[in-house]
């Protein structure tokens, strides 16, 4: 068995909203085990995709799977399987969160013993044990979002789907919450994540497919992003006791050096496709630089995001 | 050549998968909420209100008039007081748009939509289960309330009811369910039409307020243009008489109330308008036995139940059609 299974696969996957077309002939895989993040500017689609791969919307064209099923077809099939997140995940409020994922548990159809051990299991998981018995309207955003992830493990699915999670969360509890999306990928559970913040992206997400006006504008890991969109894969940082001007030229000659940028008296920036650290030290001494600092930085999707929708509006005028 | 087909592609699954996780969610969150604890609270007192004082004027004429007693509890008024079945012609519907008002949006309200219906289930089954919960509820309400009046009554009379009272009850009780179910409908359509709960609240409640209070009005004007009297012959007259009944049965109230009659009454012997001649041959003042009285009702009964049904199919192609983002 091939190890690579598209656990998601859509095939020109298409929404037109009255003339708006929302989603553009949409060719995505996900495959088992990965953490996929759909990354795009708002409106750009994020949503519409995920409610068609779950069958809560209509395609207007083109061929969804996932787990192995259509979900315009076998709808209940695919969403015993696959577990998803709302953005702004809503409980009823005057149920206690034990109560929620119980009424989760009936509508998975989990016998009743079953489903007690699995709701006390879920919530001790995301450390909501404590608060078991309160009404969810007690809860805090950060509370409400853990509870949305132990919503989802009630049915043990193979898939989770969330949609901005982290979104209103503070950087505390946004960092907790990429932890557990870590602990759900080792786990084993394939994950597609849709967001717009950047760097919680790039801290979690194996591949990226970057979405531009409902299509899916470019996809890969990170790295592949930044040499795609920058030309660059590294930046290396120079900083020198004097004169930097002087060791543009030389630096320039490097190989894999794409481009060196003088920033000020002191300091240097040089663009490459590789880690050229040992390199770039070598010809600061060789051209009787006094080498202060060198440090090499990868691109950011930060950087990578902005550099591409710039040049995109661009091209647009 | 292929051709883009728009067609639904057919669905795999029963659509009532999870019906019943949603019935006793729903059911338990109505009998538990301080809205339909004051109404029962409400209606409870009515029943102990009006049964007694009308025991009392029972009692007083008991001995001239003994049959049926248990039915005159419902229906006989003691000064100053409407009687028990006068209240439930309004108490009722509030209590069904109070069940269904809220039953959609205030899914969408709470952003639950969504996570529920990325459950392994249809949409079928959680507006059909909310549906189910909300008439339930209200067999359950009016249940206890009946017993509550048997109960008085055998107090107050201080004789049990005959097998004929208990079967006009319970075809009553039926009848009060599905009084009580279109206007369940009714706010189950606003709630899925208005994504606020007090605007589907209101427009329930303008829309029984138009038919209780304006309907019999617009009724009779219709009646004199459709049917009008030139000559003012008996033949026109019958006419019109007919054709303002029919209007004025389009208001589910009107027909509630005739079941009310019927089924109260046992010497009634007919709903619609009688000539004279269509009596020959009757035992005037002789009552009907309950079959009979059913046969009178029938029409009515699957009156109510036809716009029952037909109210939720509207409210259901329209949820059937949104789309789960608020
Ligand atoms: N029910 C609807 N009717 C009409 N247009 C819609 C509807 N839902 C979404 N759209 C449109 O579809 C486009 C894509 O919306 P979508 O919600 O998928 O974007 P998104 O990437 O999730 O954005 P965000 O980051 O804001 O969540 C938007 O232009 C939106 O206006
Ligand atoms: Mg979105």
């Amino acid at each position: 068995m091939a190890k690579k299974d598209a656990v998601i696969e859509t095939r020109d996957l298409t929404k037109v909203y009255n003339g708006l077309v929302a989603v553009d002939r949409l060719n995505l895989r996900v495959y088992e085990g990965e953490v996929y993040g759909l990354l795009g500017p708002n409106g750009s689609g994020k949503t519409t995709t995920i409610l068609m791969l779950l069958g809560l919307t209509e395609p207007t064209s083109g061929s969804v799977r996932v787990v192995g099923w259509d979900p315009r077809r076998y709808p209940l099939r695919v969403k015993a399987q696959v577990g998803y997140i709302p953005d702004r995940v809503g409980f009823y409020d005057d149920l206690t969160a034990w109560e929620n994922l119980m009424y989760t548990a009936k509508l998975n159809g989990i016998p009743r013993r079953e489903a007690y051990r699995r709701v006390d299991e879920a919530l001790a998981w995301v450390g909501l044990s404590e608060v078991a018995h309160r009404p969810v309207r007690t809860f805090s955003r950060g509370m409400r979002q853990r509870l949305g992830v132990a919503d989802v493990l009630i049915k043990q699915p193979r898939v989770i789907i969330m949609d901005e999670p982290t979104q209103g969360l503070d950087p505390e509890s946004a960092r907790e919450f990429l932890d557990l999306i870590r602990t759900l990928k080792k786990e084993g559970k394939t994950i597609l994540l849709a967001s717009h913040l950047l760097h919680q992206v790039q801290a979690v997400c194996d591949r990226v497919g970057l979405f531009h006006k409902g299509k899916k504008a470019l996809e890969g890991t990170v790295e592949e992003l930044g040499r795609q969109v920058l030309g660059t894969s590294h930046y290396v940082i120079v900083e020198v006791a004097e004169d930097a001007q002087r060791l543009a030229e030389p630096l320039r000659g490097l190989k894999h050096v794409q481009d060196v940028e003088v920033l000020d008296d002191r300091t240097l920036w040089v663009k490459s496709l590789q880690d050229v650290r040992p390199e770039v030290a070598a010809a600061v001494v060789q051209n009787g630089g006094r080498l202060l600092r060198l440090d090499v930085e990868l691109p950011s999707l930060d950087d990578i995001y902005t550099h591409y929708f710039q040049t995109a509006g661009e091209a647009q005028e | 050549m292929t051709v883009a087909r728009a067609t639904r592609v057919q669905r795999e699954g029963s659509p009532w998968t999870g019906l019943w996780a949603v019935v006793a969610k729903e059911m338990a969150d109505h009998l538990s909420s301080t809205r339909m604890h004051i109404l029962e609270f409400l209606i409870a007192l009515t029943a102990i209100g009006t049964v007694y004082s009308a025991a009392s004027a029972i009692r007083s004429v008991a001995s001239l008039e003994p049959k049926y007693l248990f039915l005159k509890l419902f229906a006989v008024a003691q000064e100053p007081f409407p009687s028990f079945v006068d209240f439930l012609g309004f108490l009722v519907p509030l209590i069904a748009i109070a069940l269904a008002f809220d039953a959609v949006n205030s899914e969408f309200n709470q952003h639950t939509l969504a996570r529920v219906l990325s459950q392994p289930i249809y949409r079928d089954a959680l507006l059909m289960g909310k549906f189910l919960a909300g008439l339930f509820t209200q067999f359950l309400i009016y249940a206890a309330i009946w017993l509550l009046i048997f109960g008085l009554g055998v107090i107050q009379l201080g004789v049990p009811p005959t097998s004929e009272e208990v079967g006009r009850a319970l075809w009553l009780l039926v009848a009060t369910v599905f009084y009580g179910g279109v206007w369940m409908a009714v706010a189950l359509l606003f709630s899925v039409r208005f994504r606020q709960p007090a605007t589907a609240a209101l427009a329930s409640i303008a829309l029984w307020l138009f038919f209780t209070v304006f309907w019999g009005m617009v009724a009779t004007s219709l009646a004199s243009i459709i049917a009008p009297i030139r000559v003012g012959l008996p033949e026109e007259l019958l006419a019109q008489a007919r054709w303002q009944l029919a209007l004025r049965r389009v208001a589910p109230g009107q027909l509630y109330a005739e079941i009310l009659v019927a089924m109260l009454r046992p010497e009634v012997r007919s709903l619609s308008i009688v000539l004279p001649f269509q009596l020959e041959g009757a035992l005037l003042g002789q009552p009907l036995p309950l079959s009979q009285s059913v046969l009178l009702i029938w029409p009515h009964l699957t009156g109510l139940i036809a716009a029952t049904l037909v109210l939720f199919a509207l409210a259901y192609i329209m949820f059937q059609r949104q789309e789960v983002r608020a």
